[in-house]
């Protein structure tokens, strides 16, 4: 067996008195798609937040090849090669689709004041380069989209934001994405194409490794390989997603005591 | 071509417009002219011809930016005589300046400053005491006040780094209010009484003479217009270029959505530190210029209330957008002062307007246009 590329031992993150996050271990092979599942409430967020730094784990550590991440602060996760997306849509409605992408793409970007003041050409010979960097990434998901790259976000649908919010977390090359549930708000068969649209750019870029949240069952049984579910805080099963599906604790917690 | 001279056509006018607001005496003829301005705004937003309009000024950006410095520098020379209208005319530019700093501020990096003439206050004072102290060439005085009015905001960066919104909006307010009380108190900085300034002097030009270039005479405020219109060239150009590069986009990152700017990556703190910074300099600069200008500082001219007008003038141009303010710092500045039946009540004329651009316009005069980092969008 591969070394792991992200490894989690006994992380936990307490809000108060309640336990959001109860000592989980979790491994993911690189170049994987592992599908993190659970009833609302069960900690699958709250691990997206605590493994990118976004709130510090009370106990446990994660590390990513092999280096101790916890609890560092979100830039550096970033930097370090692990993106994410929202569950809510945190898309920049009032800049254009452009713009959002280059958010993604900060830490490949020359923000020294001298050259983005003084040398202008310089600054512009950047911006064409990410102009086409962005354009081949966007045509992947979807040609037309990447000719509205100069329209302002808040005029695009659903389907196209979340679009535009995989391509912000895929633009800076990251190894580990974190994908907090996509399908919300959109269509079953919507859905379906954006996860279609990801496992092509996963292959393009070959070796990125993915975690999904989603509710939507299907999508995960298309997707992944490996499943692990939570319930308050806690991995109660892993596995294949039959397998997973088939296991009494998780029937009992999606559906209650039969 | 026919649109550039529509363009000169436009500009012309509105030239000819504020020259008549400037000279005109009886508050009758001024308040026609206002009235006048008003049904023109009120056709331009019906018809909805005002976005167009700017759009069109945005792609042909250079020569509108031409057009308004040669509108400036013409309006100064027909006024050549007429120290008051110079006098209102640098003051109008000078407060484009502070509120260009203070648009990077609160326009782009959403850092509330309820303290701007505060800033401005530090550049004032700093200009007195080193015109009086010692003999610093008064350029370099100017480029202190900014130095000062941004190693000033400092002091304040723990607390604003550290609150949102309302409550940081109120630590700029209690620092507003801290430092006139500062002032008032200190004898050093001459107390409630001020100080007095001695004549600015950029190298052999001396600015309380009168202008006289063989047979072309002028007021000595004529050498003040061209120094301001210098200043906001600068300024201008400085905000326009921070906004069309990557240092903008991280601003605005920063602004709207602070979790998912750190989560890409962007140190939230370091952008608000830069914005909050640069905006004090160019306050600080303004008020140095301004300190100069009046010749003389107090404590009064500094309160909580110009803040405001600084705050309010951002709200009514249009947040973000340095066309939209300057057009905003000019009806605020020129109308209390030209219409004296409203001067006592110029506060309440603000707050009225606020309230009424907040309700029918929320985006202001001109709102800001999305940005293009390179001249062309590619």
């Amino acid at each position: 067996m591969t070394a792991p590329l992200l490894s989690c031992r006994g992380l936990t993150r307490r809000f108060g008195g309640v336990l959001a996050l109860d000592g989980l271990d979790l491994d993911v092979e690189p170049g994987s798609v592992l599908g993190l599942i659970g009833p609302n409430g069960s900690g699958k967020t709250t691990f997206f937040n605590v493994l990118t730094g976004l709130f510090p784990a009370n106990a446990g550590e994660s590390r990513f090849a092999g280096q101790p991440i916890t609890s560092w602060r979100p830039q550096a996760v970033y930097r370090i090669g692990i993106a994410r997306t929202f569950q809510r849509s945190r898309m920049c409605l009032p800049l254009s689709i452009f713009d959002n992408l280059m958010v993604g793409n900060h830490l490949h970007l020359d923000h020294g004041l001298w050259f983005n003041l003084v040398r202008r050409r310089a600054l512009r010979r950047q911006v064409e380069e990410c102009y086409q960097a962005a354009r081949d990434l966007l045509r992947i998901f979807d040609p037309p989209l990447a000719d509205r790259m100069m329209e302002p976000a808040s005029r695009i649908p659903m389907i196209d934001r979340r679009r535009v919010e995989v391509c912000r977390a895929l633009i800076s090359r990251p190894k580990l994405l974190l994908l907090d549930e996509p399908s919300a708000g959109m269509t079953h068969e919507e859905t379906l194409r954006l996860m279609d649209d990801i496992l092509q750019v996963q292959q393009q870029l070959g070796g990125l490794t993915i975690i999904l949240i989603e509710h939507e069952m299907s999508v995960i049984e298309r997707v992944t390989r490996r499943c692990v579910v939570l319930n308050y805080g806690r991995k109660i099963a892993e596995g294949t997603y039959s397998e997973v599906s088939g296991d009494p604790q998780v029937r009992q917690a999606y559906l209650g005591l039969e | 071509m026919r649109s550039r001279g529509a363009a000169v056509a436009l500009t012309a006018a509105v030239t000819a417009f504020v020259w008549g607001l400037l000279r005109a005496e009886s508050q009758s003829a001024i308040a026609a002219l206002l009235a006048l301005a008003v049904a023109a705004g009120f056709v331009l937003l019906k018809t909805r011809w005002l976005d167009p309009l700017a759009g069109a000024a945005l792609a042909n950006e250079r020569f509108a930016q031409g057009l308004a410095v040669a509108s400036v520098a013409a309006l100064a020379l027909v006024l050549r005589d007429d120290d008051f209208a110079l006098l209102l005319v640098t003051r109008v530019l000078i407060v484009i300046v502070a509120c260009l700093g203070l648009n990077v501020q609160f326009g782009y990096a959403g850092v509330v400053n309820f303290a701007g003439a505060s800033f401005f206050g530090v550049g004032g004072y700093t200009a007195a005491v080193l015109a009086r102290a010692t003999g610093l060439p008064h350029v370099l005085i100017l480029l202190a006040g900014g130095v000062t009015a941004a190693l000033t905001g400092t002091v304040l960066l723990l607390p604003i780094l550290r609150t949102r919104g309302h409550y940081a909006a109120l630590i700029t307010i209690a620092f507003a209010l801290l430092f006139r009380t500062f002032l008032e108190v200190n004898d050093a900085l001459g107390g409630p009484q001020g100080l007095k300034l001695g004549e600015m002097r950029i190298g052999p030009i001396r600015f309380n003479d009168p202008v006289g270039i063989g047979p072309f005479e002028g007021s000595f405020y004529l050498k003040y217009v061209a120094v301001a219109l210098i200043l906001l060239a600068l300024a201008f150009a400085l905000v326009l270029r921070l906004e069309r590069s990557w240092i903008g986009l991280a601003l605005d990152a920063v602004r709207i959505d602070e979790i998912a700017a750190a989560s890409f990556g962007l140190d939230v703190a370091r952008w608000k530190i830069a914005a909050f910074t640069i905006g004090n300099f160019v306050i600080g600069v303004a008020g140095a210029l301004s300190a100069f200008m009046i010749g003389f500082i107090a404590p009064n001219n500094y309160t909580f209330a110009e803040s405001l007008i600084f705050v309010s003038v951002l709200l009514l141009g249009g947040i973000g957008n340095p066309w939209g303010l300057s057009l905003a710092a000019a009806i605020v500045i020129l109308v209390p002062e030209k219409l004296q039946v409203i001067q006592e009540y110029r506060f309440l004329m603000f707050a009225t307007l606020v309230v009424l651009v907040l309700l029918f316009r929320p985006v202001g005069l001109l709102p800001r246009p999305l940005r293009r980092l390179v001249e062309r969008s590619p």
